[in-house]
């Protein structure tokens, strides 16, 4: 791994190498990543991730802990966004039973799911904000994230592991006046979106600092299996909730942002940015019309506690807020999982890195880190 | 001063009278370092947390003291208790000298400090010349600390700091120039009596050249204090904590104190050069009350621009440091030489002013500022307008008051 290049400066006089050793402690790797960097003076060669701080063999505990009992698990495997996950295992073991959710599950689910994409990416964002030493959006987002927490722990009594979800359904309905209070947040919400933009996305500075740096182009996008924001960043157009619907994604009617190179070419870390501000937009106007058109009835369906699946192999696909979330799980018939595998959008956000960082600035770094909105426990699980 | 030492030191000569009044100039130069300059660098990172706090909707400290203004001595006193680590690697003396070169880079500076026609240190003939000259101790100090701390975040964060203050050195020192130009002279109070009590009889109307050169002073000033957006020698999120990262107790705040103490001294230089410094209408013939209200007027006026430079810290991101050196060789120094010869043509072609274009640049600033001001108070309105009380059952419901 070190290899040691010897570098010559314009005059032919040998220079060394600097290998800067970037995490596990570091206040941008957002939990506990690292890098090892190979720079000569500001200017990067090379950025080696080194994943596995944060390993928790979530996969095999699943083998272990049965099929209802995983479900807490799930939250853990990327705690920014649990929902996505609560909901990926549910959904993944339902099509195994071949088990029918009902609508009104299906429902909250979706909007339970919404509000955490929103709640993920502020916090993606706002920490962007913070990379690139702007203070004051990173507190903004979290106020309003804040308010999404209580909301959310309305809902399911937790503000960051919610365990929300049941296979089969969901756990509880929504509280009394939940729909206005969520409807009225939106409201407020939708301002707040324009505000931020105003005060951080289209400042010249940040702008500067993020045009043109680390451009992913579709193609490479597609090579290195970006998923989610960071690959509609790049400009493909590709969204689990529109293209492969699963749940009730069907019934709204939502567009995909695109990075379309707008302040620099198209797939540049100010793509990515954006296009997840314009998704919280997407995920307001899906809330809205999931509030507007939930149905009335039960929102679990009748599933054995001791659930045991048939014989077979499923793959599951959800959107969750860092992309494209799979599932693979496998059932041998018995009140355990066989094998289950979770792909993870950040795995390979953070495999494209090392190819991205040749040539970039130590503080380009960080700006790829973030736009690329890594969480340090979905890399590993 | 040395009068006062004389009636102590009654008839004791030669030697020991010199001894007298170094031991004299001892006592007094930390009177006025603890009892007056320290202050003030406490003060300003007290007010930088409050008023940080509220732009970013969070309280700040509001514990020790009225509005927990005694928060900086808690905070001093807390990190003169804690642990002086030294690496076993660093490179000891160095590594515990360069905090005191910061300290003295930025507490010489005070020397020339007018506060009042008549409450400055020392005015020295070439006053603003050894302002520039001893707050560019302040890299020394700084590439020092980065150099013996042997950790690569630090050398990073010194060498940064280093190339950054040296590079804006220039254009601060060249946009110094037009207020020289205007009043002929180097010295504070002379630079401050060459311009009037008005606001368009300050330099910074003068003309558009000094107006750009007030801008241009100050942004390299913020860019010499290591102020955002030009904080790279210790941006947090890429090089931790820069060349302070491997300092602790007292010797880190040392740096700090330096910084915010830096934000004063620059706000005091943009007062004196360009923005008329204590200058006020003779009112009184009582000298101490003028005084006062001289004094007075200097530290609004100086204190209003270390509000503007912590409204600044809290909004803007960091620029990178590749765009940082553009920025000052490719626009500053040349936007500064523009200023300081189109000064110096304006002088040659009206030798007494134009009373037109002064009052006409003052208009054009007025009303930029009336425009950016009406700007705020929609943003205001609408932040109110979001109403945050009715939203939420917990944390956010103090904000509203």
């Amino acid at each position: 791994m070190s290899v040691e290049l010897e570098v010559h400066n314009s005059q032919g006089l040998p220079t060394e190498e600097m290998t800067l050793n970037m995490g596990p402690q570091h206040p941008s790797t957002h939990g506990v990543l690292r890098f090892i960097v190979k720079a000569d003076g500001e200017v990067m060669r090379r950025a080696i991730p080194d994943i596995g701080y944060l390993h928790r063999s979530i996969e095999k505990i699943a083998e272990k802990v049965g099929w209802h009992g995983f479900m807490p698990y799930t939250d853990r495997v990327d705690y920014v966004a649990a929902m996505a996950c609560n909901q990926g295992w549910a959904m993944a073991a339902e099509q195994l039973a071949d088990i029918e959710v009902p609508r009104r599950g299906e429902y909250c689910r979706v909007i339970a799911a919404e509000l955490s994409r929103i709640c993920s990416h502020l916090l993606g964002v706002g920490a962007m904000g913070m990379d690139m030493g702007a203070i004051t959006p990173f507190t903004h987002a979290i106020r309003e994230r804040d308010m999404i927490m209580d909301l959310i722990e309305e809902l399911c009594g937790a503000r960051l592991t919610f365990n929300y979800m049941r296979i089969g359904g969901v756990a509880w309905d929504l509280p009394h006046g939940f729909v206005e209070k969520v409807s009225h947040y939106l409201d407020h919400l939708e301002p707040v979106i324009e505000e931020f933009n105003q005060l951080l996305g289209f400042n010249r500075i940040y702008v500067k600092r993020l045009a043109d740096v680390a451009t992913v182009d579709a193609d490479m996008a597609i090579a290195w299996g970006l998923v989610g924001p960071n690959l509609r960043g790049s400009g493909v157009d590709f969204d689990v909730r529109r293209d492969l619907p699963y749940s009730v994604y069907e019934d709204f009617d939502f567009d995909v942002p695109l990075g379309s190179g707008e302040m620099g070419s198209i797939g540049d870390s100010w793509d990515r940015y954006i296009v997840r501000m314009r998704e919280m937009v997407e995920s307001i106007r899906i809330l809205r019309q999931a509030l507007a058109g939930i149905p009335e009835g039960p929102v679990i369906a009748r599933v054995a506690r001791n659930f045991k699946p048939p014989v077979g192999d499923v793959h599951v696909k959800i959107e969750a807020p860092r992309g494209e979330q799979s599932w693979y799980v496998s059932s041998d018939g018995s009140e355990y999982p066989h094998r289950v595998h979770i792909r993870t959008g950040s795995f390979t956000a953070m495999g494209i890195i090392d190819r991205l960082s040749h040539g970039l600035m130590i503080a380009d770094l960080v700006a790829v880190i973030a736009s690329m909105d890594i969480v340090a426990p979905e890399v590993d699980r | 001063m040395q009068a006062f030492l004389d009636t102590f030191l009654g008839d004791a000569a030669g030697l020991e009278r010199q001894l007298g009044y170094l031991a004299g100039m001892a006592v007094f130069g930390s009177v006025v370092v603890f009892g007056f300059v320290l202050p003030f660098a406490g003060i300003v990172t007290w007010a930088e947390r409050r008023i940080w706090a509220r732009i970013q909707s969070r309280v700040g400290p509001n514990r020790v003291g009225p509005f927990g203004f005694l928060q900086w001595l808690a905070d001093g006193v807390k990190n003169i208790l804690k642990e002086d680590l030294i690496p076993t690697v660093a490179d000891r003396p160095l590594f515990r000298f360069a905090p005191y070169v910061v300290m003295v880079g930025f507490i010489a500076a005070f020397v020339c400090v007018p506060f009042s026609s008549d409450l400055i240190i020392a005015d020295l003939n070439i006053g603003i010349l050894y302002v520039t000259a001893v707050t560019s101790l302040v890299v020394v100090g700084i590439l020092m600390a980065g150099w013996s701390s042997n950790n690569r975040w630090s050398l990073l964060g010194g060498i940064r700091a280093a190339t950054q203050i040296i590079s804006y050195e220039i254009p601060a020192s060249l946009s110094i120039f037009p207020a020289v130009l205007l009043s002929g002279t180097l010295s504070m109070q002379g630079i401050i009596g060459a311009q009037g009590a008005a606001p368009w009889q300050w330099h910074m109307f003068h003309s558009p050249f000094t107006l750009l050169g007030f801008g241009l002073f100050f942004t390299a000033a913020l860019a010499e204090g290591n102020r955002t957006p030009f904080d790279l020698a210790e941006a947090e999120s890429e090089l931790v904590a820069g060349f302070a990262t491997e300092y602790s107790g007292m010797r880190s705040t040392l740096f700090f104190m330096a910084e915010w103490g830096n934000l004063y001294v620059i706000g005091a230089l943009v007062t004196t050069l360009y923005m008329g410094g204590w200058q006020l209408p003779q009112f009184t013939y009582n000298p101490v009350l003028m005084n006062l209200a001289q004094a007075g007027v200097f530290m609004g006026k100086s204190f209003a621009c270390v509000f503007f430079m912590i409204w600044l810290r809290a909004t803007l991101p960091r620029v990178r440091v590749d765009q940082l050196m553009a920025m000052c060789w490719k626009y500053m120094v040349p936007l500064a030489m523009l200023s300081v010869f189109g000064t110096a043509t304006l002088m040659v072609a009206l030798p007494n002013g134009s009373h037109t274009l002064r009052m006409a640049t003052f208009a054009v600033v007025v009303g930029v500022v009336i425009r950016f001001a009406f700007k705020v108070r929609f943003h205001l309105k609408r932040a109110r307008e979001l109403d945050y009380s009715s939203l939420s059952s917990g944390a956010s419901q103090g904000l509203s008051s």
